[in-house]
Formats: structure tokens, sequence, C-alpha cells
């Protein structure tokens, strides 16, 4: 079996310093929508300088590096067992050399493993066997300050004082409650945010497709016409919030709302709801006939 | 744009008003969870027992924060094997963790301000108010910005807390930010947080 070190190594690196395009170009687009000289549009243009430079320098978009989440999508008679100590290497030379932050902490002791590695959840990788000869690895960096503001919701849920908020099993109800989520994030995940969100589920599996939507691009379309008009109008609604970006007050609370939907029990109605900050890295490498591509 | 220097007197600090970009320059400590959990825990509620490191460590804190701010940052540092220090990811934190001990840090080693992102709450707003202090918001997620307006990373305190949680004792210049909160009680925090409940309040009552 081929090792792959040295390219996840790359994609590693690519995912921390270099911001794709697609995120790049909504933030370029959303720096026109802010008052001139405002201090939201002011927050957008260091964002946009900080994003060239670190290209160009090769060092961290954030300092906050994240939780890595690895998706692979490996062919039949690839090893799993190979490929998770290959991905764990290459995380540990990536925090060596600065890529990554060391974030993996023994939450009993408080000790910081300084490699980014431990416990066998640390960093969190998903396996899947696909059909044909491509080795898809996808890597989103989730850094804790977005992480922090996520939030899990059972409809039918409603709020006994302060806020008017009652919301029942339905596309209505799952738009009350993510308002809700980006009007109590305020500006504390970083905003300008893209949300991913999945509706029903367990607990469990809620919250890891509301990541998965994520690796969505910018601009496409959700399948769904009732879910593409939905992310469309959560999207407007929560710009006029005017929580703007980092909280500064403005036009851009958020950049894009991506949703998905999963089986639910019949007594279990979940809205999950992953913020992911303006820091939106997340890369794609793909080997296939012996040769590495990235995206 | 103004430009201050570390320390900072109490009229530079009650001059200065929600709103206003500020380029900071001096020397400044980094501190977080970890270490306002340590400085309230052993120093102001003494609810544990120094150690003798923790006792050396808080003597040479002191005339370091004594005037200063104190930088909500855990950095990405380079040189860790051979302690060349050189900060290479350095944007701030979310601060509202430490609402339960921003107040009481300021007022027992007289911080002057705290730099960080997301704002702070009521019990951070008083003490600006009493110290007196303010907040500086600098751009979540800019980090590679920030860290080249470090100059120096003139040494580090409680390494054993890990690289993002440790105290590392920086020299800036131009550290850019905005103040968010300031000695008079004014918070841009508060104000968005109030209009954006007004319109979520109207939203929530159409279908």
């Amino acid at each position: 079996m081929q090792d792959l070190t040295e390219q996840i190594l790359e994609l590693v690196r690519l995912t921390s310093t270099d911001l794709p395009q697609d995120v790049e170009h909504v933030l370029r687009q959303a720096v026109e929508s802010e008052e001139a000289g405002s201090a939201g549009r002011g927050a957008l243009e260091t964002i946009l300088k900080n994003v060239e430079l670190s290209r160009a320098n090769s060092t961290p978009i954030c300092q906050d590096t994240g939780t890595p989440i690895f998706y692979v999508y490996y062919p039949q008679g690839w090893s799993t067992r190979k490929l998770r100590a290959q991905i764990e290497s290459a995380v540990a030379q990536a925090t060596a050399r600065a890529y990554l932050r060391p974030n993996s902490v023994d939450s009993l002791t408080g000790k910081n493993s300084g490699n980014n590695l431990g416990g066998g959840y640390f960093p969190t990788i998903h396996f899947e066997e696909v059909e044909g000869d491509r080795l898809t690895i996808e890597l989103i960096l989730k850094g804790g300050g977005c992480e922090n503001v996520g939030a899990q919701y059972s409809l039918p849920f409603g709020r006994a004082e302060g806020l008017p908020l009652q919301a029942g099993r339905d596309l209505a109800g799952v738009r009350k409650v993510v308002l809700d989520a980006v009007y109590t994030a305020q500006g504390q995940g970083c905003a300008p945010g893209i949300l991913g969100v999945a509706i029903g589920g367990d607990r469990g599996s809620s919250y890891y497709a509301s990541k998965e939507v994520l690796f969505r691009q910018m601009d496409d379309t959700n399948p769904n016409p009732e879910l593409a008009d939905l992310e469309q109008r959560l999207t407007e609604e929560a710009n006029q919030l005017g929580i703007g970006p980092m909280g500064f007050g403005g036009k851009t609370t958020l950049l894009g709302t991506k949703i998905t939907s999963l089986n639910r029990l019949p007594a279990s109605f979940f809205v999950s709801i992953s913020y992911m900050c303006w820091a939106y890295r997340r890369r794609k490498m793909v080997w296939e006939d012996g040769a590495v591509s990235y995206s | 744009m103004r430009q201050i220097n570390l320390p900072i007197d109490d009229e530079t600090i009650r001059s200065l008003k929600v709103g206003e970009p500020v380029l900071l320059s001096g020397v400044m400590m980094t501190g977080r969870d970890a270490v306002h959990k340590w400085m309230v825990d052993t120093f102001i509620k003494k609810t544990r027992q120094p150690s003798d490191d923790d006792l050396k460590v808080y003597e040479a804190i002191k005339p370091l924060l004594n005037g200063s701010v104190i930088y909500h940052c855990g950095p990405v540092v380079a040189g860790l094997d051979t302690k060349a220090y050189r900060f290479v990811a350095a944007g701030p934190t979310t601060s509202i963790r430490e609402e339960p001990f921003q107040g009481d840090v300021m007022r027992h080693f007289n911080l002057k301000g705290v730099i960080g992102k997301g704002g702070m709450g009521a019990r951070t707003l008083a003490a600006c108010q009493e110290v007196p202090g303010v907040y500086f918001h600098a751009v979540g997620g800019a980090a590679s910005l920030i860290a080249q307006t470090v100059l120096k990373v003139l040494g580090v305190y409680k390494l054993d807390f890990g690289v993002p949680e440790a105290m590392w004792v920086i020299e800036v210049k131009d550290f850019p930010v905005v103040v968010t909160m300031d000695a008079h009680g004014g918070s841009q925090h508060a104000v968005v947080e109030q209009h954006s409940k007004e319109v979520l309040e109207k939203l929530l009552s159409q279908a």
C-alpha cells in the first residue's frame, strides 16, 4: 500500500494556510456591502489582508487550527489502520512545522499532548469505502470559538421568557431555532460565519451531518428546492440582525447556510447547527493513478 | 490612527471611546483560560496553595501586568525546540469565557485593558469603569497579520499549561485593535445585542 504521509502533510499545510477561493470570493463581496469607514468593513479588510499574508508566507490563517476533521473515502483494498497511522504522522509533523497549533488536551489532567494526537479521538477521522480506484481525503479545521457557539435544539422548542420563540416540528420551526442560534452566537463565533444545519437524526448523527454539509461549495444550490429556499432565506434574515463582522455591527453576519436532513425517530426532531467561522478552512486531496491533486 | 504605548495612564484610558481604532505598542502578556483560573484560585480567592514556582511566577508577572494589558491569545509558536521563540500566528481567542474572572484580575493586577474578541459582559464593564480600563477588540482569525506586529518574544511563564495556555511576554509594535468597551460604561456589544434582539423578535413573529 502506498504511503501517503507526505501528501497528507501537504493537505494539512494547504488547509491551514490557504483559504479556498470560493470563501475568499464571498468575503470580497461582503466588504463592498459594508459602509465605508465602519468597524465592520475594517474587520473584513483586515481579514482579507490576513488571508493574502497567510497564503504568501505559508503561516496559519488562524492560530486556532482547531480540531482536524478528516473524511477518508478509500477504494477496496486499502487498510484503514495504516491510513490512520499516516494521518496521525502527518498531523504530528504539521504541528512540529507550526502549520498546526498543539491543540489536543487531556480533559482530566489538562495536559497538552504537544503533537495534536491523543486518546484515539484526536484528530477526528471518518472512513468510508467507495467504488473505483480513487482515494479522496477531505479535511476541515474547525476552531474552538465557533464550535462553542454551535447548538442543538429538540423540537418542539419554546422559550418560557424573553424571546417569543415557539418552534414546531416543521421547516418553519427549523427557521426559528436557526435564527435563535445566530442571535445567541452574536460575534463570538468569528462572524461572518457559515452555518451547517442538520435536521433529524439522533443527537450524535445529527451533529456529524451538520459538519459534513460544510464540505459543500459556497455557491452551490441545494438539490431540494424547499431547503434551497430556506438556506437563502436564513442567510438573508440572519444578515438583518445587524450583528456584522466580529459582532461590530453591519450587514454581513452570515456568508451562507447549508442544510441537510436525515431520518429521525418518531419521538425525536433534532436541529443541529454547526457554526463555521469566516476562516472556513476545508480542502480536498485526491489520489488516483499514482498522482495527487488538491482542491 | 491613534497610537498608544504600554503601559497606559488613567487619563489616556479615560479618553478612549467605543468605536475608536487604536494601534498598541509596548510590552504585554498573553493569558487565557488556564491562566485566569490559576490567578483567581491561587492569588485572589486563594482556594489553592501556591507552589514555589507559582510564587516566583507571580512576582515576575506583577510588574509586567501593572498598567499594561492582557491578551486573550493562544499563539502558534515556532522555535519550541531551541527556545528561540517566534510568534507565527497570534489572533485573539473568545473573551467571554474569562467573564467570571476578568474583573477581579483587572483590579488585582491594575490591568488597564484586555485584548480579545467577541467582547465581555457586565462584570468586566464595571471593572473597566472602576480601574479604569478598556476592552480592545482585535480581529478574530487575523492571526498571521497580528503575529507580524509581534517584534519579539521576551519570555514565557507556565509553559507546562501547554503552548496555547502559557503566559507569553511579547513586545508589539502597532498592534491593531478597536475599543468596544470603554471606561465610561459604553459597550458596542451591548448595543449590537439589543438591536439584534429587537430584529429577532420581529422575525420570529413572522411565519
